[in-house]
């Protein structure tokens, strides 16, 4: 076990290795002057000449990346152009709401999802079937922005049930003003990811449901909950589990946008800000941080398999 | 054609025309989707033509709710929302189709070598995962934000996070292909490298390629409309729904039609060519369906 856990991770060295060079060679190897093109439109030559020497780029090309992977293996991502802040500070202190909205998502996600394609499964071909079966085709074509601007003006502005935008932190603000203003983001968010799992969850049971032991349960004369929940769902978990994994990705992009719709001082909005100030060293950071907790989060979950699945031995 | 004997190749293409017949009396669903987008595509191509100039200012009719005369309103420089969706429908087709194409074009090259190829496999394989790591939206933010921001830019930052999953797909095909007999027969007699790959390999990647570029075509229109309304996508000039809904956001309060209109145009094609990729999935082929889901 300990072997494999070992082998797993120096397995995801290279593979961060190689996010840390394709973030190097971005900005390397785009036409035209980098130090240029950060300093905008309206730089004067020295502008330019500061930004050049303090990003490193007057050094030759293998010396600037090996510079920049040792200091990324110290954990230092860089000094911010604008606020000449370290990276690694701006990001922790936008690092809250990011996470919360992180939470939140993936939490009302599975307690809506797994249920959901559990139940569509279980009746495959019924009313729920179908309705479960269409959302989750529309939730994968509905851009999340237009999404969130839906229910602000249906919740917010129509119903004035919920703040049309901004964010309270629990632990400053309490928690009633907290969930009020994360609601619509989470609901925003949460629609792809919902679609993401109910569909993986109601393949997964469907193929579970047609295996001998789950006849034997039933011929035992098991309440149908219990065959659902401890033949069926506990079989199905490893593909659940892997598609929520593989969902991050999705939950990354939707952050950005989420924060940029309802003004959450997140780190989408860092992204974002970032961008458009082309202060480079802070999305490059950001970058690295969002591509390794992706890589983490997927390795933790191919290392817990074995708490749902006795059958996995490494 | 009027030779009476077809080649074998051509044998597999007249076998689909029955099945996508069934499909679509068993599919409903990919009829409704099939009309829909071509109605857009018509839309698309022919719509310019017929309306407003959609770069037109009336500075009197600014921020109009729909009316006769602006069927979905005007923006705050008094620009017929109407044109400037339909105009909107054709940037977004084009994005959508070309990212698929080159996706798929550039993902099958570096597939098709890495499957054959064992001393490329491992390397190239890691570097995909390298790639597949780093979130797709903010790696297209990044490109577009040091190339600065133009059309090709703006394609290229959205082929690029596509092109890894193209490149495993491929892979998987043509790791299982190369074991089977007439490869390993055509090798035996000779076959130059370049022949086996194109000639025998290459065909059978060709149903699953197909169903995904629909969805990379789906899901770069969608993430177009993203950057453009991040303000990291194409020129604010170009009317595409992306741009068309990041001006619109301002007003939101005031005029949510200007988001909404170009909004349901977007997700309903996107809803369209996701339900053909469904569709073309089952007809190809059942096995391929469970691999993609």
């Amino acid at each position: 076990m300990w072997g494999y856990v070992l082998r797993r991770l120096l397995a995801t060295v290279p593979v961060m290795g190689v996010v840390v060079l394709v973030v190097f060679l971005i900005l390397r190897l785009t036409p035209g002057d980098p130090a240029a093109v950060i300093a905008g439109d309206y730089a004067s030559a020295a502008d330019i000449a500061r930004i050049r020497s303090q990003l490193g780029l007057d050094r030759p090309l293998l010396e600037q990346f090996l510079t920049w992977l040792a200091q990324v293996l110290r954990g230092d991502l860089g000094t911010s152009i604008f606020t000449n802040l370290p990276v690694t500070t701006l990001i922790a202190q936008r690092l809250e709401p990011t996470l919360l909205l992180a939470l939140t998502t993936i939490t009302f996600s599975v307690l809506v999802a797994v249920p959901l394609g559990t139940l569509a499964a279980w009746r495959a071909g019924g009313l729920l079937d179908r309705c479960v079966m269409l959302f989750s085709v529309a939730g994968f074509s509905v851009p999340v922005f237009v999404l969130g601007y839906l229910l602000i003006y249906l919740f917010a502005m129509g119903l004035q049930l919920l703040p049309v935008q901004g964010y309270r932190s629990p632990f400053t603000d309490g928690l009633g003003p907290f969930l009020r203003h994360i609601a619509l983001p989470t609901l925003t968010l949460g629609t792809v990811f919902v679609a993401l799992i109910a569909r993986m969850t109601r393949a997964t049971v469907m193929d579970v449901l047609h295996e001998d032991h789950v006849r034997t349960a039933r011929a035992k004369g098991q309440h149908e909950l219990r065959v659902m929940t401890r033949h069926v769902l506990r079989n199905a978990a490893v593909p659940i589990v892997t598609v929520i994994g593989l969902g991050v990705a999705l939950l990354i992009g939707g952050v950005v946008v989420t924060e940029s719709v309802y003004n959450i001082p997140g780190l989408g909005r860092l992204v974002l800000d970032a961008v458009l100030k082309r202060d480079y060293p802070i999305i490059q950071g950001l970058i690295i941080l969002f591509s390794f907790v992706y890589i983490l989060i997927n390795l933790v979950i191919d290392l817990v398999y074995t708490l749902f699945d006795p059958r996995i031995r490494y | 054609m009027s030779a009476p004997i077809l080649p074998v190749e051509e044998r597999p293409r007249t076998a689909i025309e029955p099945a996508l017949a069934s499909l679509v009396l068993s599919h409903p669903s990919v009829l409704l989707g099939g009309s829909l987008l071509l109605a857009m595509v018509v839309a698309a191509v022919l719509g310019p033509t017929f309306v407003p100039d959609p770069f037109a200012i009336t500075p009197t009719a600014r921020l109009r709710p729909p009316d006769a005369s602006f069927w979905f309103g005007t923006d705050y420089l008094g620009r017929d929302l109407f044109a400037r969706v339909v105009w909107g429908a054709r940037v977004s087709l084009a994005v959508g189709l070309a990212v698929a194409v080159l996706a798929v074009a550039i993902g099958l090259l570096i597939g098709l070598v890495a499957g054959y190829l064992r001393a490329l496999d491992q390397p190239v394989m890691r570097a995909m995962d390298g790639l597949m790591a780093i979130p797709g939206i903010l790696l297209a933010i990044a490109l577009v934000s040091v190339s600065g921001a133009s059309l090709v830019t703006v394609v290229v930052a959205i082929v690029v996070p596509e092109v890894p999953r193209v490149v495993r797909l491929v892979r998987s095909v043509v790791l299982s292909v190369r074991e089977e007999p007439y490869v390993e027969a055509a090798i035996a007699v000779g076959t130059p490298l370049p022949l086996v790959l194109f000639r025998h390999i290459l065909p059978n990647t060709v149903p699953p390629l197909l169903v995904q570029a629909t969805y990379i075509c789906g899901s770069a229109m969608l993430t177009e409309a993203i950057l453009g309304f991040l303000g990291a996508g194409i020129p604010p000039e170009i009317p595409s729904w992306g741009n068309i809904m990041s001006e619109g956001r301002t007003y939101f309060q005031l005029t949510p039609w200007i988001i909404f209109f170009p909004g349901t145009c977007l997700a309903l094609t996107v809803l369209a060519v996701n339900t053909v990729g469904d569709g073309l999935r089952d007809t190809l082929d059942p096995r391929i369906a469970r691999q993609m889901r």
